[in-house]
């Protein structure tokens, strides 16, 4: 016979989750922008569509990126995702080569032992029985990782694996059994018929040498439709959507569609491509150091998905970005939990109702405060003109040392510059900004930039990447922005500036604003290189640590925040350097009272062993009347 | 019995410490506890950057908040540039950035439209 | 008799304890890992309430010392105490191993660096000195600017160092404001036409005769009190000093160019006490300096039985309660020598 009345658990399922999946997929191809419909359309030729597909492979079958930083995580998910892809391909050809017909509905390769007993005894065939049992046993060997993971999450060397809730049990626990039950239900078939090989044959051949295996292998054929069915059924429900909705994600991705800034169909498409592999927890600060556990990524994707209460878990990051460099789905982590953060400044947004099988428009609630201008006492500025405007920066008032060192440097540059905020300007804006609060940040940058762009100056330099990121960010100005580190290596490379080498061992801390959040990786490091020995740390460019003084996190005091500092600043200076050296004014203040290695900022380090020969030794006339301000 | 202790003299002037309602100051010290910590020694009010421009002190909002003098607060909170330098400078460790927040929260919640 | 007491320690605390036991018939050694005794006695030049002078003091210590025959090893650092066998043996820095009955530890106190607080520009601005700094002055005979002219107008930040989470100095270092109050006179002194000012967020005047004397520094010095932490510190091109604070008793932001900036610096746990804490398995507490086995009844006690405490390695004291403290270490020790049998 060709069919059972067992497999149609299997057949509900499957067809239900494809009909369902590619529904959802056309749904979130409709709510997206114009341009985005065009980039996706794009996205399925040429290029892209190979990058796609070549990413599909990497990342959702071989999970390299989980392999390169976790290995047994990695195979974990490997030998499930790749495995099962094997054995449906494998499976499949299977069917049609061996089977009655060369053209077969799935359920003839999945259940392809139960409709074929005989098969495999000789030759080819049952080298290929061996090359499926191969692939079964690969399976199995990721699944018993998985297991002993659920309980014991040191095994794949994880501090602590992701919290579920009843659904995702459920879904789990089918999801667990449909391998052991084609085992064993293949094995009792072999038994009965003497065939299988080195595992299904071995295993069906002791059943059958104590039990009757012919009758007991229905059962578990049973089962084992059962758990493909409840699996893919509920699969809407829980994380496991990810398998689908991952594969749509990459298309989009490689298409050149982003987040952006406001909620819409990328971001939701990406809340469900998580798979909670808890990558993020494992990688977060606020974790290791202070075992808060509940806020890191994989939570807040959750909590959109079911909708629960988010504004804490939205706020209560450092927003370092460890977790978003370290996403082997390429979520854009932080841009999403910038949108949590706005909250009421989102339009339209759309949940999951009835569980997440389907989901509705919700309005936005738009921020209907009768406030509009918080910051009209700032008097219009009329600063001076300039080459070159140095933007120091809130946090840089409270470090002089810095403050004193870029004006020294900008003095031997022999560039026509203004101190800006040399008297304390406006904020850049960038805290408002990571507090959600994107009105009065515009305000803040519509202020400054009315204030710089009157200058006429072509750069502008920051002492701060704080400042620094929301300059090039969000500020929309007619010169190039530069962070004080990029300004110092162009000095370097002109020849404007001369140093004498300083043989002191440094460490480079990476902040967090302008390494992984600005990109800026190679000049600090090629500057510190050029002037002192620089040594390597395990914690460099995307790996490095958080400093904790982050203004991205209200939710934690400075006890709190020291915790992290002393941690990561006993990480860094583990091979007792005779500086850390760090590029942000808050960096430096923070570590300097969680360590007693001497910290300094890199222009500290380029001052100090600044060749005299080369300053000038009067003052330029800009810094004269700048002075005078002050009194 | 209070008008022979001179209090019913300038009515205007004291501080109704019993009837002026304190549940803002509650609502932020409950969610942000360092927020007692405060000994009002001026430094974060000294670094300001909006005090800077206009007279804006987060003490002074502090104090007025415990003694449940809102509406002085009411229509200032929100000139607090978030820039962090007052946290910076605390030297009880009082998390300032958030009382702020959670002022414009409590004020926001209690008025029914923002402040 | 034959007990051998060691004192950690040439402080004040050290050699008081020291003379005392040592006057007592027991034999004590001193180690003191500067080439001179005294401690910080020797940096101060009046002392506080009455400024008197302190070489009266000295001279006290350089008495008793000589009248009880103590004897004193100098230049030599110790940095672990082990238990051994009924009693001790310390270690030096120079290799040696000595063995005592009992030992006293009056490692004393560090003053706070303040260029940790780096706002307030010590080290990065030429007129911005700690109290020590100045007391050197007043002992060379005058206070001057690094271009050699007298400030005409003096500032003292309170609380450097101290009542600082920033720092992670929580507690009180309790003599600053009166030391303040006695340097803002001592300025005045010298030149009574100078503006002197003390910023402060408390002033702890909790000793003998302290009050007084800020009475005597505001009716009779004329010194300036102004409640508010200063925030930071800018320079002006003069070298001059801007100082950011709130005057918080009006509310208001005060805006005052300086001469001279003296940061108060605080008391704490010294650098050589607290590795040879860690190295010797004593107990310090969370403010860092020796924990006492009980506050009230055992401050000479640390958490090893036979280890003693005098002075300022437990916490913030002036002169008087150190020597009071060291007198006190005696009879606890005597106790134990006799006990021990």
């Amino acid at each position: 016979m060709q069919f059972d009345i067992f497999v149609i658990p299997f057949n509900i399922g499957l067809y239900f989750i494809l009909i369902y999946s590619v529904t959802r997929c056309i749904i979130w191809f409709r709510d997206l922008s114009r341009q985005d419909k065009l980039r996706l359309q794009r996205g399925f030729f040429g290029r892209a569509f190979v990058q796609s597909l070549r990413e599909i492979f990497m990342e959702s079958l071989i999970h390299r990126k989980i392999l390169r930083s976790n290995f047994r995580l990695g195979y974990m998910h490997l030998s499930l995702a790749f495995g099962w892809f094997l054995l449906i391909l494998f499976g499949t050809i299977e069917a049609d080569l061996f089977g009655v017909k060369h053209l077969n509905p799935p359920y003839k390769a999945i259940f392809f032992r139960f409709f074929n007993p005989e098969h495999g005894r000789t030759g080819f065939e049952s080298a290929y029985s061996f090359l499926m049992d191969l692939i079964l046993a690969f399976i199995l060997s990721g699944l018993l990782l998985a297991v002993i993971k659920r309980f014991y999450s040191q095994i794949v060397g994880m501090k602590k694996a992701t919290r579920l809730k009843v659904v995702d049990k459920i879904a789990l626990t089918s999801l667990w059994m449909i391998f052991p039950s084609r085992l064993l239900a293949e094995s009792l078939t072999s038994g009965a018929y003497a065939t299988g090989s080195f595992l299904t044959g071995s295993i069906g051949y002791w059943f059958a040498s104590f039990l009757p295996a012919a009758e007991l292998a229905y059962p578990f054929w049973w089962l084992y439709s059962i758990s493909l069915g409840t699996f893919f059924i509920l699969m809407p429900l829980t994380r496991y959507m990810h398998i689908p909705t991952e594969l749509f994600l990459i298309f989009m991705r490689n298409s050149g569609i982003t987040t952006g800034d406001k909620a819409g169909s990328f971001s939701e498409v990406q809340t469900h491509a998580c798979s909670s592999c808890g990558m993020c927890i494992d990688v977060c600060q606020l974790n290791s150091s202070l075992s808060i556990t509940h806020i890191q990524s994989a939570y807040l994707i959750k909590a959109i998905r079911h909708n629960n209460e988010i504004s804490e878990i939205a706020h209560n990051c450092l927003m370092c970005g460890r977790c978003d460099v370290k996403c082997p789905v390429g979520i854009e982590l932080m841009p999403i939990r910038m949108i949590q953060r706005r909250g009421s400044d989102a339009e339209n947004t759309f949940g999951n109702i009835y569980g997440g099988y389907l989901r509705e428009k919700r309005p936005g609630s738009a921020d209907k405060s009768n406030f509009n201008h918080s910051y009209d006492f700032v008097p219009a500025q009329e600063p001076e003109k300039a080459d070159v405007v140095f933007f120091a920066g809130c946090m840089t008032h409270l470090t002089p040392s810095i403050k004193n060192s870029m004006l020294k440097i900008l003095d031997a540059s022999g560039l026509r510059y203004t101190f800006i905020d040399e008297d304390g300007g406006v904020c850049c804006g960038r805290p408002l900004m990571l507090a959600g609060r994107t009105r009065e940040a515009r305000e803040l940058i519509n202020l400054n930039s009315e204030m710089i762009s009157k200058t006429g100056a072509h750069y502008l330099v920051t002492g701060c990447p704080i400042c620094f990121k929301v300059f090039k960010e969000s500020y929309y100005l007619d010169l190039e922005v530069v962070h004080h580190t990029q300004f110092i290596k162009m000095l370097i490379d002109d020849g404007k500036v001369k140093m004498n080498f300083l043989h002191k061992r440094v460490v480079y801390h990476s902040p967090c604003d302008l390494g992984r959040g600005s990109g800026v990786y190679e000049e600090p490091r090629e500057i510190l290189q050029h002037v002192a020995m620089l040594e390597h740390t395990s914690f460099e460019d995307e790996n490095s640590l958080c400093c904790g003084g982050s203004l991205g996190n209200m939710n934690i005091n400075s006890f709190q925040k020291r915790k992290i500092a002393t941690d990561a600043a006993l990480k860094l200076t583990r091979d007792n350097p005779d500086i850390l050296a760090t590029a942000c004014p808050l960096c430096k203040k923070t570590f300097v009272s969680a360590t007693s290695v001497k910290v300094a900022d890199i222009s500290e380090i380029v001052a100090e062993s600044l060749n005299h020969v080369n300053v000038k030794q009067e003052h330029s006339p800009m810094l004269n009347s700048a002075k005078e301000l002050v009194k | 019995m209070m008008d022979k202790f001179g209090f019913s003299i300038s009515k205007g002037r004291q501080i109704n410490y019993e009837s002026n309602d304190r549940s803002i100051a509650e609502y932020i010290s409950e969610k942000e506890p360092t927020f007692r910590l405060c000994i009002e020694c001026g430094g974060c009010s000294a670094t300001c950057t909006t005090g800077n421009f206009t007279s804006f002190s987060l003490r002074e909002i502090n104090i007025l908040l415990k003694r449940g003098e809102n509406e002085q607060v009411k229509n200032n909170i929100r000139k607090c540039m978030l820039c962090g330098k007052c946290s910076l400078v605390c030297p009880r460790g009082v998390n300032t950035r958030n009382v702020v927040t959670l002022a414009i929260q409590a004020f926001h919640n209690s008025a029914g439209h923002a402040v | 008799m034959d007990k051998h007491v060691i004192i950690i320690g040439g402080g004040i605390a050290g050699l008081e304890a020291g003379s005392k036991l040592s006057g007592q018939g027991y034999k004590v050694s001193l180690y003191e890992k500067s080439n001179r005794t005294g401690g910080h006695l020797n940096d101060w030049y009046k002392l506080f309430p009455d400024r008197r002078n302190s070489s009266e003091v000295i001279e006290y210590f350089k008495k008793i010392v000589s009248d009880s025959g103590l004897k004193i090893f100098q230049d030599t650092s110790i940095e672990r105490i082990k238990e051994n066998g009924n009693g001790f043996s310390i270690y030096s820095d120079k290799g040696e191993e000595v063995e005592a009955d009992v030992i006293v530890i009056a490692t004393g106190f560090d003053l706070f660096k303040s260029s940790r607080k780096e706002e307030y520009g010590y080290g990065i601005y030429d007129n911005v000195i700690s109290s020590s700094d100045l007391e050197a002055m007043f002992r060379a005979g005058e206070v001057v600017r690094s271009d050699g002219k007298h400030p005409k107008r003096t500032g003292f930040v309170h609380c450097v160092g101290s009542r600082d989470e920033k720092v992670g100095n929580l507690y009180c270092s309790k003599l600053c404001c009166v030391t303040a109050v006695k340097q803002a006179i001592e300025v005045k002194e010298l030149d009574p036409d100078a503006k002197v000012y003390c910023f402060y967020m408390d002033m702890r005047m909790g000793g003998a005769y302290y009050e007084e004397l800020y009475r005597e520094a505001q009716e009779e010095w004329g010194i300036s009190f102004i409640r508010g932490k200063v925030s930071e510190v800018g320079e002006t091109i003069d070298n001059n000093l801007i100082v950011k604070v709130e005057d918080t008793l009006l509310g208001r932001p005060l805006k005052l160019e300086l001469d001279m900036l003296v940061l108060m610096a605080g008391m704490e746990m010294s650098e050589p006490g607290e590795k040879l804490a860690k190295a010797s398995f004593l107990k310090t507490g969370e403010n860092k300096f020796f924990a006492s086995a009980d506050h009230h009844f055992g401050s000479n006690l640390s958490s090893i039985k036979g280890v003693f405490l005098a002075g300022t390695c437990t916490m913030p004291m002036n002169i008087t309660e150190t020597i009071s403290h060291a007198r006190a270490v005696v009879p606890d020790v005597i106790d134990y020598l006799e006990k021990k049998g």
